[in-house]
This record gives structure tokens, sequence and C-alpha cells, in this order.
């Protein structure tokens, strides 16, 4: 308790060509126990600075609304505590945040996510029972509920260099919506088969296993290993292994 | 600078919750032009918080369960202040709400046989909520989120709506600005859905985001609807104590359902001295008896012992903690301890990953080790807008309300686990009746443009205002005083202390100034919200000092126990009066049918005092 603790936060708008356009401002304030960055983000706005936007929600890591790079490094808000960022930052050194910088942005520490609610609505949703008659066990259900424990934080986006670096926004569905789409087609109901999209509009061999995104998911998601390795393996079945192409050829595969 | 862009929609669907979502699904299913608006990102509201479960009696995990004892556990929760109608609809539809969730993609756990499985919780007869670990409310929103956007429904993210317009007591059409970008926007509607959630972010403890600061419910207010039961504000007896910043946030009542046990800084299970006389017959009164009930559930068994008090309704629950507090027996920090640990660390991880995840970051305590530490916060209100029971219409014609913006299913305390099914069961009926009674008509009412004037000057009217107060300020005063004054045990004179604060909260309202520009101003946007604050939590104070009486949520020191004979049987209505005034009444609902009141437990209903 007592203690001070100094941020130097982004503050800006973007200019008439959309890029971003502002200043690294200090603010210090003094802390509490237990304390959180967004605690400090909120403190910040109380004390010094009513229109310095953020988006926040339930402040414990459900809702994914908090994302910001935090010493440069992509985190959700309401989760990182103060006591390890004391002890990650150089002494005498003020704490970093800034916006996520994959995305257009907004204000200050809000970017503009709209791509990514676009794209999601371009993916086959599931084609289900008609009638309620269905049945599957845990395993099957384990299988897609950790694709299901996804927040929408875009952090995964936000470090993926296929889209912050390259900026494949057009051409690559990024992290997040593998996870989507792995759920979809693992999921023990649906029918829908999705793989030809995956492979062309959705352009998952862009991604060369980097496992950045695995890093930075805060809900814990396995993401390369579990739902964008097996797509590209069911790809690469699919399309490109001739044992299966002649298998089909002959009609021993559908 | 005052440039306004008009949207016309068959439906207008205020708050992307569950209930909003699924009043979407169903209004687009129905054939109508829906226009969703949220105050947040699609898919964060607050439903997103949601953690142990749905409750619906779908019979999976008990075969003993069905729509009767739901029915009866619901109005006995509620102390019998419910509309029984809703009670009656939510217990026969929630099951196919639920199941309809499976169908668009929901992956609650199994049970061995493969169908949805489902956990205790308190007040719950048998086990009834699906879930999913302990993140269901993120199932249920990501769910409905991924059916509606393919619905044709058209999101607004990031818009407030500041007023329902209304002519000759029909609502017409909204106001809304865009948060991120401040532009004003006019929305026609036919017909207009408020699933705007809750208020207790008018307490300083509370497990709500910044969003719960009951705007949907003054609007409902200030459009002329009646508001039901304001007084009966749930205060979940496990909210996170320590460490400071995170007092409040919530900690599932689906930890006690797996065996969490409470505990004093006696080391003594208090909550076997809190059994109230109604519930004595239902609940182990051994430590040993309550540890076999425990032992069945997790063998998968049928239970035949008696269930642990700590699965008691949570406003026996928080007050019990209340109590311990208070006779000195708090934990560390001020509150009781809460302990999993006893169970197998793998099931913990399996059943609670949330729970463990949020103490260990947030907290650093191990909870399959450790002890929680917990205390009371305020996380719901029963009372909102009333409406009718089969329709959801407000009082205002073609104002319809849904979820916990509604009220009468929950009565004077709701159960765990009826929220969820709650939002899907009316959100479902709100948006089908809304879009029927919107196929009935021509075409749009014009909004008359000085109404729209007004409101875009008292939109823009922080920006004119120099060198007041930071909003944050007078939100936060405002929070505390309402802890402090109408929080979980009431007093007359205290009550009659916070309508006098709250006249003053309202005058400071009026002078903030947030500085700063229209993009993206939290500053701005809280300065907005003072007025809905200010309003709701009058509403709960003035409800709360008119009953006499401790029922549910409403605990009053002066009044300690119910009035079954009097209050037992009269709800309150809040209504603007014809000079603008707040205006309380008191009514009944119509009497119950015989073969319901034949489910419920017949010493309750207290009819020998009649």
């Amino acid at each position: 308790m007592g203690k001070d603790v100094t941020f130097r936060v982004f503050r800006g708008e973007p200019d008439e060509d959309g890029d971003s356009c502002g200043e690294m401002v200090d603010y210090t304030v003094e802390m509490d126990e237990g304390m959180v960055v967004l605690d400090v983000i909120h403190q910040i706005q109380t004390e010094h600075a009513p229109d310095l936007s953020c988006r926040w929600n339930c402040k414990a890591g459900k809702c994914g609304s908090c994302s910001a790079e935090v010493n440069g490094k992509p985190r959700l808000m309401c989760m990182t505590r103060m006591s390890d960022i004391e002890e990650e930052t150089p002494a005498g050194q003020p704490v970093l945040v800034k916006p996520m910088q994959a995305f257009p942005l907004t204000k200050d520490l809000v970017v503009d996510v709209s791509w990514a609610y676009e794209l999601n609505k371009t993916i086959t949703p599931l084609a289900g029972p008609a009638e309620f008659d269905w049945n599957f066990q845990q395993n099957e259900a384990d299988r897609v509920q950790e694709f299901r424990a996804c927040i929408e934080c875009m952090l995964c986006i936000d470090t993926c260099h296929v889209l912050r670096e390259h900026k494949l926004f057009d051409e690559f569905a990024g992290p997040r919506f593998f996870v989507r789409l792995a759920n979809l087609e693992m999921h023990p109901l649906d029918t829908e088969d999705r793989l030809a999209s995956i492979k062309d509009e959705y352009g998952i061999g862009y991604c060369n296993i980097t496992r950045c995104c695995t890093d930075v998911c805060p809900a814990g998601i396995n993401i390369t290993d579990n739902a964008i390795i097996p797509l590209k393996e069911r790809i690469v079945t699919e399309y490109y292994d001739p044992i299966a192409w002649v298998a089909k050829k002959i009609g021993l595969r559908k | 600078m005052t440039d306004v862009t008009t949207h016309e929609y068959d439906v207008v669907i205020i708050g992307a919750g569950g209930a909003g979502l699924r009043a979407a699904i169903e209004a687009t299913r129905k054939g109508a032009t829906v226009a969703i608006i949220c105050k947040s990102m699609l898919g964060k509201a607050h439903t997103v918080m949601a953690e142990g479960g749905a409750a619906a009696a779908l019979g999976n995990a008990d075969p003993r369960d069905n729509w009767q004892t739901h029915f009866r556990d619901t109005m006995k929760g509620g102390k019998y202040l419910n509309d029984w109608r809703m009670a009656e609809i939510h217990a026969k539809e929630s099951p196919d709400r639920i199941r309809e969730l499976e169908q668009w993609g929901a992956i609650f756990d199994r049970t061995p046989a493969g169908l949805t499985n489902q956990r205790n919780f308190g007040g719950h007869t048998y086990p009834r909520l699906a879930h999913i670990g302990d993140a269901t409310g993120l199932e249920m929103i990501r769910t409905l989120q991924e059916r509606g956007i393919h619905s044709g429904m058209e999101v607004f993210m990031e818009y407030t709506v500041r007023k329902i317009f209304t002519n000759d007591g029909k609502a017409i059409g909204c106001f809304a600005y865009n948060r991120a970008d401040g532009t004003l926007h006019v929305f026609k509607a036919k017909t207009t859905v408020l699933a705007t959630g809750g208020i207790t972010r008018c307490w300083e403890v509370c497990s709500g985001s910044w969003e719960y600061t009951g705007e949907g419910h003054a609007l409902a207010y200030w459009a002329g609807a009646e508001m039901g039961d304001m007084e009966f504000v749930q205060f979940h007896p496990t909210g996170m104590i320590w460490p400071p910043s995170v007092k409040g946030i919530l900690v599932t009542e689906g930890v006690r359902g797996e065996g969490g046990m409470l505990r004093n800084s006696e080391d003594n299970r208090f909550m076997f001295n809190y059994v109230p006389e109604m519930y004595k017959p239902e609940f182990a009164d051994t430590e040993s008896e309550a540890l076999e009930w425990v032992q069945e559930v997790i063998d998968g068994k049928l239970a035949t012992k008696r269930r642990p008090p700590e699965l008691l309704t949570r406003d026996v629950v928080a007050k019990a903690i209340n109590s311990e507090i208070k006779a000195g027996r708090g934990s560390e920090h001020g509150g009781a301890y809460l302990d999993i640990s006893w169970r197998d660390e793998e099931d913990v991880r399996k059943k609670l990953p949330g729970m463990y995840h949020q103490f260990k970051e947030l907290a650093g305590v191990d909870i399959t080790t450790q002890p929680m530490e917990v205390g009371p916060t305020a996380h719901y209100v029963m009372g909102g807008v009333k409406v009718d029971p089969l329709t959801q219409e407000t009082t205002v014609q073609c104002l319809y309300a849904a979820g916990e913006a509604a009220t009468g299913l929950h009565g004077a305390n709701r159960l765990g686990g009826n929220s969820l099914s709650d939002l899907i069961t009316f959100g479902k009926r709100s948006g089908e009746y809304s879009a029927k009674a919107a196929a009935e008509m021509d075409g749009w009412e014009e909004i008359p443009q000085s109404e729209i004037d007004d409101i875009i000057a008292e939109t823009l009217a922080p920006f004119n205002r120099k060198g007041g107060e930071n909003p944050a300020t007078v939100v936060n005063e405002l929070r505390k005083m309402m802890q402090e004054k109408v929080g979980i045990i009431r007093t007359k004179d205290l009550l009659i202390e916070a309508l006098d604060d709250l006249n003053d909260f309202a005058a400071r309202g009026k002078t903030t100034s947030p500085g700063g520009s229209r993009i993206y101003n939290p500053g701005w946007h809280q300065a907005l919200e003072i007025d809905a604050m200010v309003d709701i939590s009058r509403m709960c104070t003035m409800a709360a000092l008119a009953r006499e009486e401790s029922r549910g949520g409403h605990t009053r020191e002066d009044f300690p126990t119910p009035n079954h004979s009097h209050w037992g049987k009269i709800n309150s209505v809040i209504m603007m009066g014809e000079s603008g005034e707040m205006v309380l009444e008191h009514r009944t609902y119509p009497p119950m049918r015989d073969d319901l009141k034949d489910l419920l437990d017949a010493s309750d209903l207290h009819e020998e005092e009649e």
C-alpha cells in the first residue's frame, strides 16, 4: 500500500490516413495491494484522465475485452498482476501500455476489431440435428470444449506475424478463427465440411506453426497443436495424399 | 455536429446478452427485421460471466426431477412472491430451450449415458443445472452469438440507448449514441425489447461490470412502464474479498454444488446453525449426513441422504456469512472460508477450471490445497419491468422486456441457475411476441423532432460544463452510499438518509464535466449514466423502506422476520406520477390455480393466517 507506480500510456487517434497518431503520456498513481494493470488504468481515469479510452467488462478473464500490450507483450489487463509487472519492469522505468498493434486504432487503448466480426460471419455455421435425439460421450465433448473456452480477446490475432507484420487480413483467418473452425469440424453433431474453405478462403497454409498464438492465449487453449495442426493434417489427407486420392478415385473413400 | 442517422426496423432489441440474442433469433425467425443494440461488443455482455449453469428439469442426472418440482423449488426459493404464471412457463419450457442450445452447437458436460449432465445448486431439489465446467455463460452467449450472426439481425455494437420515444402510451422507437465515434442515431421501431440486464453496479461491492448501471430499467420507467419488486436485490453469498482490487468478483455456487464447505475462523461449519424452518426437512443436520450426500453425488448415485446446508438458497447463505462476520468469526480478511480442497485435485480442476484459474492468478490461492475467502456481493436484481407473463409485453404498449430487466419469475430471491434459463425461455417469448405484434403494424410512427432535439441536447450537455466534478467521483460515492445504507441489512433510518443523499447525487450528476471529445470517451459515458443510477437506487430504497418485514433478498434489521399474512402476498409496484414524481403502490398477483398450489408445501403458504 502507498507505493507509487508510473504508467506510460499511448494517447492518440488515427490521422486522416487511418495511421496511429499520438504520444506516450506518463501518469503516476498510488497502488493498492493485489492490483492488476486494469486497476491502474481505472485509477488514471479517476485521478487524471476521465477521457482515457479503454475497453473492459468482467475484470476476471472471462470476456476478453481489455486486451492490450503491456511492456510490449499482448495480454489481458485484468489478469496481469502489478506484482508481476513490477518484477519485469526495469527499476526506475515506467510501465508501457499500448493498444493492440495489429488492428486499426480507434483511440488510446481501443482498437477497431470489426474485421474479426465480419470474418466470423463468413464461416459456415454448425449443421446440427433436426430432432432432439442426440447423444455423445464426454470424451467427444472434451475434444471441442477446449475450443469453446475462447473468449475472443484477439490477442492471438494481435501476435500472429501473418497478420501483424504481413497484414494478410484478406487471405488468412488467423488463430481465433481456426479455433472456431476446428470446433465446428470436430463437433460431434455437425455434418458440414469446411475443409475447402479452410484451405482456400481462410489460408491455413500461411501458418508456419511458430506457436506465438498459443503462448499468448489467456484461456490456455493449445491453438497450434490442437486446432491448427489437426486442420492442416486433414487438408493434407484430403488434397495432397496420393493414396487417399487413389482410394477416392476407385470409390473406397468419399 | 448534431447530425442524426435514422434507422427503421420492425423490432429493436436493446441488449445482446442471453435474452437479447435469443429474442433476436426468434424475431428474425418470425420474419421481422431486427436491430440489436449493445453497449459492449457482441459476445461480451454480462451473460458471458455466468458460471455455474442453466437450470432445467431435463431429468438426466436424476430421473425423479420434473417441471413440477422445478416450479415448486422456484416458488419456494422466491418466498412465494413470484408471478406463478412465469414460474410455470419457465419450469415447463426451459428443458427445450436447453436442448435447442445443444442443437445449435453448445457442448455441455455429459452424463455417462451421453446426455447433458446436470449439477446440484442451492434450492434445487435435484441436480438440475446444465453446465460446461464453470463457464456456462460463455457457452450460452457464444452459441447464441454464432447462431444470431447468421439470422439476419443487424448488430449495433458499442451504442448506448438514452431514451425510448412514446406516443399515446406506446413505444415507437429509441435514441442512441455510438460510444466509439460519438455519432447520434434514432431507431424507429414497431416494437422494442428491453434485454438490458441488471443494476448491481449501484453497489460498491458487486459482481457486475460497468454495464450494470440500470439504464434499461430506467429507460422503461422514464417511458412510463411499471416497475416491480425493486427492493429485492440478490447479494450472492460468495464473492472474492481479497485482494481489494478483486472484491466482489463472483465465486460460483458450483463450488458448493461440488461439495464446497463453509467455515468460520473457529473452523466451525456454521451453515448447520442457519437452516430456516421451511427448509429443515430437506437439509442434513449433521456433517456426516452432508458428507454422505456429497459422496453419493460424486459416485454418480441418486442421492438418498439430505443435502448439505451450504446448498440453501442464496439469501439464507449470504445472511449467514454476514452474521458470522458481525459476530467476530470472520476469516482473515473479513469473510468466510469456502473449502473444496478436500476433493480430488483433478476433479476440482475439471469441474471448476475458472475458479482454479481466478484464485491462482488474482489472489495467489491454490483452491485444490487451500480454502478460498469469500463474502457477499451484489449480484442480481429480482425486481424489474413488470411484464405480461405470456408475451413479456410491459405496461407500455409495444415495449417488451426479458431476462434480468424484467421481473416476476424470481419473487423475493432467485435460485442459482434460474437466470440463464430465464434468459432463453423469456428471451424467446419476447422475440416471438414482439415480432408478431410488429407484423400486424403497417409502418413506423413519426418521432417528433422536438423530442429528438431535447434528448440530443441532454446527451451533449456534459461537454458544455466546465470545472465540474469528475463523473467517476460521483459514481464511486453513490456506490459507497448504497452499499452502506441500502445494502444487505437495512434499517428505516438509513433508508431515509439514502433518499436524501440520492437527491444530492442527482444534483451533482447534472454538474459533472468529463472533458475530452465524443470519440470513445469513458468520462462522457459515465456522466450520462448517473441519472439512471440515481433513479434506480431511489426505486430500490423506496420499496425497501415500505416493506416492513424481512424476506428473500430484502432484510430489515428493524423488522427481522417475514410477515406472511400481509407482506407475504403483496408485491411493490413503482411508476412515474403525473408530475414526474416516483409513486409506489402494492399489489397482488391473481390467485394461483389449484393444481399448481397442490405442488407447493402447504405449510409454507400460511393460509391459516388469512
